[in-house]
């Protein structure tokens, strides 16, 4: 019983986000294909995602969303937003995934262009660039 | 050696820094005031069902609205350091592809026209069911990426993605500024009569600029992928 | 509480998978795995409520990035082994 107790008191969103995080973070610094470090980065906002996202779980409640299950059968706004989760993050990451895409893109243009220049696959040859 | 010892010191710093987040947070018992306030006004206020298309659409109107202008800056980005000059390929003659295989050109032609539909469908319902522009415009994107994969020579016709790109940016900002002029302010919804909630033509102007931010999203999206598959002028 | 106990696993899943893209040699592998990464996390935001986010990150997340990767990967015309390249000599004198 007393994992579930330690479970029911961490959350676990911001837990396994968190970690996430951590797992991007190493992938970046300890790897040095180009390749490699833009999927770390896309590994480490998931994990941001997820630990913006956490703040907006609670326990036991539905999403946003107002339809017949939610209002039931009156339409009593109060009753309903009792029963729904906290819809503001949901929002900002709804975002953040769609501008992840785009600058992922960038990144790996980034490496393409590097790349058709002549360049190596490795971060390490880029040591004496002047920017 | 000593790289790795600054990258688990950089790494133990950051586990450090995050573990209360992640084992002494909690779980919040209610939404804060401000999300309860979204949660009860937005139906009333805007006839949207959907509360968070009402805040990506109207509450926080401007926040999509810039980011729709950094993904068209990221999508400008990357076409113009994809193209064929700036890869130095120059006169070179373009690479031979395989050809696609017979399933995957037939399932293509069956499955764009159904695929363009169902994302047309996603953001014309965004204020009713989970969905909205932003996944609406992916569906898209996802059908013309089938085209371009079961034909690899063939390319997204740059003219119609430009035009359809900045018409749909223009009628965005051409809707909000209906909102200031006819309601209360810049992307208020309110400028279309509300209609009854959970209806198709409801929540005023907030399924049209979903449409719209769909629209765009679609464009751009089939503008990077067609930018990354080569061999663009 | 069901639902915290699912949370948890799937959030094992993605850090399991999240752990093996930063590990595996094979780049393919390694963009495969973030795509599995992206997979679990839009089953956690189900999970949690929040079916507008989950179906952007399944969408986007696993799907189109996914995609981005193998075409960049495809136009480098970089080796599928992370470190086969370390000095940067152009590969197939193809440029």
């Amino acid at each position: 019983m007393s994992l579930l107790e330690f479970v029911s008191r961490i959350n676990p969103v911001a837990a396994s986000g968190a970690v996430l995080v951590l797992v991007g973070v190493w992938g970046v610094l300890a790897r040095p294909n180009l390749f490699k470090i833009a999927i770390a980065t896309s590994v480490m906002e998931t994990g941001v995602n997820l630990v913006i996202l956490s703040t907006g779980y609670i326990r036991g409640r539905t999403a946003p969303i107002l339809d017949s299950a939610v209002a039931g059968t009156a339409t009593d706004a109060a009753g309903a937003a009792a029963r729904m989760t906290d819809p503001v993050p949901q929002a900002l990451v709804l975002t953040a995934i769609v501008i992840g895409l785009a600058v992922t893109a960038l990144q790996l243009s980034y490496a393409v262009r590097l790349r058709a220049a002549g360049g190596g696959s490795s971060i390490e040859s880029y040591g004496d660039e002047k920017w | 050696m000593m790289r790795r010892v600054l990258v688990f010191l950089a790494v133990a710093g950051l586990a450090w820094a995050l573990l209360p987040l992640a084992l002494g947070s909690g779980v919040p018992e209610a939404p804060g005031a401000l999300a309860t306030a979204y949660l009860t006004d937005a139906p009333a206020d805007f006839g949207a069902a959907n509360i968070v298309t009402a805040i990506v659409v109207s509450y926080r109107g401007f926040d999509t609205l810039g980011e729709v202008a950094v993904l068209f800056a990221a999508t400008a980005g990357v076409g113009a350091l994809l193209t064929r000059k700036r890869l130095g390929l120059g006169d070179a003659e373009p690479e031979a592809k395989p050809a696609a295989t017979e399933i995957l050109v037939t399932a293509t032609g069956l499955l764009t026209g159904l695929l363009v539909m169902f994302g047309v469908y996603i953001f014309l319902h965004g204020h009713l069911t989970p969905g909205g522009g932003f996944q609406g415009g992916v569906v898209i994107a996802t059908a013309l990426l089938l085209g371009l994969l079961a034909r690899p020579e063939s390319h997204l016709s740059h003219g119609i993605l430009a035009a359809v790109e900045s018409l749909s940016g223009a009628a965005y900002v051409g809707m909000g500024l209906l909102g200031a002029f006819l309601a209360w302010g810049f992307l208020d919804p309110r400028a279309l009569p509300l209609g009854r909630i959970g209806s198709l033509v409801s929540a005023g102007s907030i399924p049209v600029i979903y449409s719209l931010i769909g629209l765009k999203v679609g464009a751009e999206l089939s503008g990077i992928l067609d930018a990354l598959k080569g061999d663009r002028e | 509480m069901l639902v915290d106990v699912a949370l948890l696993v799937s959030g094992i899943v993605m850090i399991a998978a999240g752990i093996g893209a930063v590990l595996a040699r094979s780049l393919l592998v390694s963009i495969l795995l973030s795509g599995g990464v992206s997979l679990a996390a839009s089953l956690v935001f189900l999970l949690m409520g929040a079916p507008d986010v989950a179906m952007t990150e399944a969408a986007i997340g696993s799907g189109l990035t996914t995609v981005v990767y193998l075409y960049a990967l495809a136009r480098a015309r970089q080796p599928d082994e992370e470190d086969s390249d370390p000095l940067g000599n152009s590969v197939k004198g193809g440029r």
